[in-house]
């Protein structure tokens, strides 16, 4: 039996970055407030002590700088692991990501690589209002030539960011704010989880929950739900939104023959929908009921908790989607 | 400062090569063999040639959409650029780049953008990484005035100075961002007055003088050589050519251009050159004949090349 240690979100994405930066000289972390204070919420606290001021890289408040010093430094063999603190701010960035980052190898003919990760947390649930709390995979879910994982726990967690550091290909680790402090037994040796496979938490027979980021404690909550109510669920964590591993999937839903997604995301362009689309396409025959989404109206996000709350998805609206397939 | 027999006639080489390359482009656009959109930088020739007589293959550069100049000058090999241009396989960035996004990694050609102000953000990344390597290399990045309209400038010379980042930002004064004159989108008359807000070095210098461009890009390179953080070069010039090749440029003052030809950077350093016995007529007819052929042959090759086959469309996107 693998040794194991409770650990914290916070503390597992500190210490994936840590050991990939005693593993390898050509890895750095910049963005604002990154070194001194260890980021707003301490993620990186302890880097610069260890590691000092040249790999620990504190910077102005210039999000497209920032992104863009990833990417030429990315293309001069570095490996930057950047903060940008709010998804929101990433809005400051989308030109490095769209145009630069994400094109350059393709658009050079393969001249260079791209291996640089951005962190950038979603915050839904906190009354941080319509600048602090957006969830805007989707727009990076669509872009060749990039990867976005979005871990759910303390063990995603780590072992993705051990994997994104060492990817090739610009990735967006997506950090949920509100699972930062809870914790989890993960192992103690070093161990990593893949980019671009799902991983599946419970195995069922009767529908596939499919969920995005922070939402899989939601869809937790509704498995358990559900199958007081007899319905069992196969939960699928999907970690990775670009590339999405449709192949598990597809597997799920040719066991089940029924899906629904859920992610905080807005509903209308996001990532169920282009899930529904491909598995409608694929797997017609093996659906019995159309395939559903739990996610986010097409309205802004607000910072009044009341309206928040009826902004986000959670278990409830899950289980009642899910019940809505059953006939 | 001195400057030798020898740099007087690369400097003088380095503008021609990138004149006769852009006037060949001129032609086989206009004929429609040549696809996409083209900037041209004749006139503008003396900024490159003077900055990259300064640089090693270890030192990086970036440019603009308006790039070619800065390529040629830079040290990038003529026949897989013009390759590029004609979109195809035998090209250096594989027929996918064209004119506006071309890259050639091995001589520091780190990429031309189409976007206006980009490089200067990335070109923070390729000085970041020669401080954190420890080399005695440096970063251009060039850009026209248009560009420090963007917050691109702002956002990179402060960065750059904070980092102490061994970058040279190097402005082109061509007068016209894309067909808006400078005295509309520019409150100030010298852009390098802008340096002192981020306690960098500026200076403005005649930007069609090879030699003045040459050396006052030296103390530039030396002062980012020796960790002193950026600096900014202003060249006065003017683009020949419209914002694009088709543009009819009704926006330019009358007389305007035929000024400015009068200042052709290359014309006047011939003079000079021919005044202090470097060079003879023959001899410098001698290097416009090797860089026309050159040319020629690079056209011949782009010609002979293949087109890219579809699957080009899915390879390289991820490493």
């Amino acid at each position: 039996m693998a040794e194991m240690k409770k650990i914290n979100v916070q503390w597992a994405i500190n210490h994936a970055i840590a050991e990939e930066m005693r593993r390898d000289p050509s890895v750095f972390i910049i963005g604002e407030d990154v070194g001194g204070p260890g980021g707003p919420f301490g993620v990186t606290r302890g880097i610069k002590a260890e590691f000092g001021p040249e790999r620990a890289v504190d910077t102005p408040i210039s999000e497209g700088a920032i992104v863009g010093l990833c990417c030429g430094a990315a293309a001069a063999g570095l490996r930057p692991v950047a903060e940008i603190m709010f998804m929101n701010f990433i809005t400051l960035a989308v030109e490095e990501f769209y145009n630069q980052g994400s094109k350059m190898r393709w658009m050079f003919g393969g001249q260079v690589k791209q291996p640089f990760v951005v962190r950038a947390m979603t915050a839904g649930g906190f009354g941080a209002g319509p600048h602090h709390s957006s969830s805007l995979e989707g727009w990076f879910a669509s872009m060749p030539g990039m990867k976005v994982v979005m871990p759910s726990n303390a063990y995603t967690a780590k072992g993705l960011m051990k994997s994104a550091i060492r990817d090739d290909n610009p990735v967006l680790y997506v950090e949920p704010l509100s699972s930062y402090t809870i914790k989890q037994d993960i192992p103690v040796d070093e161990y990593l989880v893949p980019i671009g496979k799902a991983e599946v938490v419970t195995q069922g027979s009767d529908v596939t929950i499919v969920s995005v980021g922070r939402m899989r404690l939601e869809a937790e909550k509704a498995v358990a739900k559900l199958k007081a109510d007899g319905i069992n669920a196969e939960l699928l964590d999907l970690l990775t939104v670009n590339p999405l591993p449709m192949e598990d999937i597809y597997a799920s839903v040719k066991k089940t023959n029924r899906l629904v997604i859920i992610h905080e995301a807005k509903e209308v362009m996001g990532i169920g929908a282009e899930i529904a689309a491909s598995v409608q396409e694929k797997l017609f025959d093996w659906l019995d009921a159309p395939v559903a989404r739990c996610a986010a109206p097409f309205t802004h996000i607000a910072f009044q908790p009341l309206l928040e709350k009826h902004y986000l998805p959670n278990a409830d609206k899950l289980v009642a989607k899910v019940k809505g397939l059953m006939g | 400062m001195k400057i030798s027999k020898d740099v007087k006639i690369d400097l003088y080489t380095r503008m021609v090569r990138q004149r006769i390359f852009e006037d060949e482009t001129t032609v086989n656009f206009a004929s429609g063999e040549m696809p996409g959109f083209l900037h041209l930088s004749q006139g503008e020739d003396a900024v490159p040639a003077g900055v990259c007589a300064n640089l090693s293959n270890e030192d990086a550069i970036y440019t603009t959409h308006r790039g070619h100049g800065c390529i040629i000058a830079k040290g990038a090999e003529i026949k897989p650029m013009m390759a590029e241009l004609f979109g195809r396989i035998d090209g250096c960035c594989k027929g996918r780049a064209g004119s506006m996004h071309f890259a050639d990694v091995k001589t520091g050609c780190m990429g031309s953008n189409g976007i206006v102000g980009e490089g200067m953000r990335i070109a923070l990344g390729t000085a970041f990484a020669q401080k954190y390597n420890k080399t005695n290399n440096i970063t251009v990045v060039f850009f026209g005035e248009g560009a420090t309209g963007t917050g691109a400038f702002h956002e990179s010379f402060n960065m750059a100075a904070t980092l102490k980042l061994p970058l040279v930002f190097v402005c082109n004064i061509n007068l016209y961002a894309q067909m808006t004159p400078k005295s509309v989108h520019i409150a100030v008359e010298d852009v390098a007055v802008r340096a002192a807000g981020y306690g960098a070095p500026g200076v403005t210098i005649d930007g069609n003088d090879v030699e003045k461009v040459y050396e006052e890009f030296a103390k530039a390179a030396k002062h980012a050589r020796a960790g002193k953080g950026p600096y900014l070069l202003e060249c006065k010039t003017y683009r020949h050519h419209g914002h694009f090749e088709g543009d009819p440029c009704n926006y330019r003052p009358e007389g305007e251009l035929e000024e400015w030809m009068k200042k052709d950077p290359i014309v006047l350093y011939e003079k000079k050159l021919k005044k202090e016995a470097v060079l003879t007529d023959k001899e410098m007819q001698a290097i416009k004949d090797t860089a026309r052929k050159e040319v020629i042959d690079a056209v011949a090759f782009a010609r002979a090349s293949a087109m890219p086959e579809v699957e080009e469309l899915y390879k390289d996107i991820l490493a």
